[in-house]
């Protein structure tokens, strides 16, 4: 998948097998509007893979689709070969900054210690056990001294670093981390940097959505770009080229050049007068 | 036995305990507006299960009762989905043609009973002593308070028994789901409860106080702390007190108690409102006013350290025209002249002012930070 026209062999049965995500035809519409159409995306362990695209392609829902938040009309997603339902326990999140109230009555180590609820299942009280690896985590994105601080007294950065200590805690081999670096200080910025290479050297992989171009090629390992459609997606040095950023951002222009391309191609989008097309099989 | 004041104000206490409880965390997620919603349209629920069994005291009316509030927010929510009206006016749209159907009902087939719309506001609680808990003839107290202790236990037990899954879908739903807690379940577990614990409350205190005990103590609680069980405990500690505050009120002013109860809720809120030593509005104007006194204070510092030794000193560093050159008032200027007196910052000699070596270094603090 070094090229964007280039398509994953047709009709063998995908087992996701060795892959540690694998994304098959996926189809989110809300209502009759296409969100994600069609996306392809196959993801190899053990490497940080940036999902970048322009506002509006379908970024978090890719997340949110993969992790079943949101349904998806269409299409399979292996996580380690197997459906998300076997394999939830391998798989952690971490939601945009904004998705949640910060003035909850709650503190850092508290919303730490949440990460640890699985392994805990329905009624069992976190206790100290849970505690500790929760101050551990957050001692590792040097947020220890702050544990006990209500949630709305952080700052920004401060508050990414607790989401991201509670992805920790979770400890999965799979993460989906959306806009972590969004609106960070330059302190929280290399806590994020660091802990993903940490996380990469204990053979984990990570899914990030980012929005900063520049520093795609310093931070990843692959990148996928992305536009309602999968414009392309595999390692930085082959895939994070001019053409296929122009392809993901131009909008509009990528769809008319694409219309004269001879293979049928889906449609570009942010103009509600484009028609969208799925992509034609023969 | 206890006389009926007393029955009165226990029943209140623990019906409001209840409200407050399932209320906090309807606060908490920004869905206090559901509580006015499934507090109205259980009364549908109640007429048809009576006119269903004919018998008021039966227990199918507490569970069409519940069954419809579930149904509220159902119905609610399916409309929110449709994405073609918000949240506010799905529940706006919902819950006043159920609450209709249910006046309508009432008003046609269950004219004979004591069931009117009187009662569904205001309850009666007045009259709830009356009404015994006896079975096999042995006067156990009155129904009201076995029906909100019951409720009350069971809220307790709910919340004790899943705090965690309730705080952790309530403050990230995504999350709860990722790790498996099917928010969707837990949502509908917690709105069964409040739905339960309306039906029971709307007996005995009405439909009003149902509302007001659920918002009221949870959002007065908010502001004074900032952790969850202790929101918990505090929310019911002020519902319980309000009712009991409520009831005297009433009696001394001879009004509906439900009225005065949810009088006392308000009272309660706008008390913490003004009060709450962080977040309330005296704490902040406090705070406002002494941020303003600092910088004051930073302010004539710099001036007369920037003039003291100047060819205009005479003029600039005058303690009666200090004011003049800071644009501020005469009345001002002296309470920031005292202050600064008071904390040796600055002496006033001869007519004019004069830094102290503590009034130079804020100076040259402020101007370096």
């Amino acid at each position: 998948m070094t090229h964007p026209d280039t398509r994953p062999a047709p009709a063998a049965p995908h087992t996701g097998a060795g892959l540690a995500v694998a994304v098959h035809d996926l189809t989110v519409a809300y209502r009759d509007k296409p969100v994600l159409w069609d996306v392809d995306l196959e993801v190899p362990p053990g490497l940080l893979l940036a999902v970048v695209g322009p506002n509006g392609a379908g970024k978090s829902t890719l997340l949110k689709a993969i992790l079943g938040l949101v349904p998806a009309a269409a299409g399979q997603v292996l996580i380690h070969g197997e459906p998300l339902a076997r394999a939830r326990d391998r798989v952690g999140y971490v939601p945009q900054r904004g998705s949640v109230d910060w003035d909850f009555p709650t503190s850092a180590l508290d919303v730490v210690t949440m990460g640890t609820y699985r392994r805990l299942g329905w009624v069992r009280r976190p206790g100290r056990r849970e505690r500790e690896a929760a101050l551990s985590a957050l001692e590792r994105v040097g947020m220890a001294a702050l544990a006990d601080r209500q949630i709305s007294q952080l700052s920004g950065g401060q508050q990414q670093r607790v989401f991201l200590a509670r992805a920790l805690v979770q400890d999965t081999d799979v993460t989906f981390m959306d806009e972590p670096f969004q609106g960070v200080d330059a302190v929280t910025e290399r806590a994020i940097v660091d802990l993903l290479k940490d996380l990469r050297a204990r053979g984990r992989t990570v899914v990030v959505v980012h929005h900063d171009l520049q520093t795609v090629p310093d931070y990843f390992d692959w990148v996928a770009l992305l536009n309602v459609r999968r414009i392309a997606s595999g390692p930085v040095a082959d895939v994070f080229t001019e053409e296929n950023l122009r392809l993901a951002y131009g909008g509009r222009v990528g769809f008319l050049e694409r219309k004269a391309d001879p293979t049928p191609a889906p449609g570009g989008r942010d103009d509600p007068t484009t028609p969208h097309f799925g992509r034609i099989r023969p | 036995m206890m006389s009926p004041q007393v029955e009165i104000q226990l029943i209140a206490a623990v019906t409001a305990a209840a409200c407050s409880l399932v209320g906090t965390f309807l606060v908490l997620r920004r869905m206090a507006m559901l509580s006015d919603a499934i507090s109205h349209s259980i009364l549908l629920g109640i007429v048809v299960a009576f006119l269903a069994v004919g018998d008021l005291a039966s227990p199918w009316l507490i569970l069409g009762a519940a069954a419809t509030g579930v149904l509220t927010v159902a119905l609610v929510e399916t409309l929110h989905r449709t994405r073609l009206v918000k949240e506010d006016a799905a529940i706006g749209l919902v819950f006043p043609a159920l609450f209709s159907l249910g006046v309508i009902l009432l008003a046609r087939h269950a004219g004979a009973v004591h069931l009117d719309t009187d009662v569904v506001l205001l309850g009666e609680l007045a009259f709830a002593p009356f009404d015994r808990f006896a079975p096999g003839g042995a006067d156990l107290g009155p129904r009201a308070l076995w029906i909100a202790g019951g409720v009350l236990l069971l809220d307790a037990a709910a919340l004790a028994l899943f705090f965690k899954e309730l705080k952790l879908a309530t403050f990230d739903a995504g999350l709860a789901a990722t790790l498996g807690f099917a928010p969707t379940l837990i949502h509908y577990g917690l709105m069964s409860l409040v739905s339960v614990t309306a039906v029971a409350s709307f007996d005995a205190v009405g439909l009003v106080l149902v509302v007001a005990l659920m918002v009221g103590p949870p959002a007065a609680a908010h502001l004074l702390t900032d952790r969850l069980p202790r929101l918990l405990g505090l929310a019911v500690l002020m519902g319980a007190a309000s009712a009991v505050g409520g009831y005297w009120l009433a009696r001394w002013l001879d009004v509906s108690i439900a009225g005065a109860m949810a009088a006392t809720v308000g009272l309660v809120f706008l008390l913490a409102l003004l009060l709450a030593p962080q977040r309330g509005l005296v704490a902040a104007a406090r705070r406002r006013a002494s941020q303003r006194l600092e910088f004051a204070l930073a302010m004539l510092a710099i001036h007369v350290a920037q003039h003291e030794c100047g060819p205009d000193a005479g003029d600039e560093c005058r303690a009666d025209r200090v004011h003049l050159h800071l644009h501020w008032e005469p009345g001002f200027a002296e309470v920031v002249l005292r202050a600064a007196e008071q904390r040796r910052l600055l002496r006033r000699e001869g007519g004019l002012v004069r830094l102290d070596e503590a009034g130079r270094d804020l100076a040259r603090g402020a101007l370096t930070r």
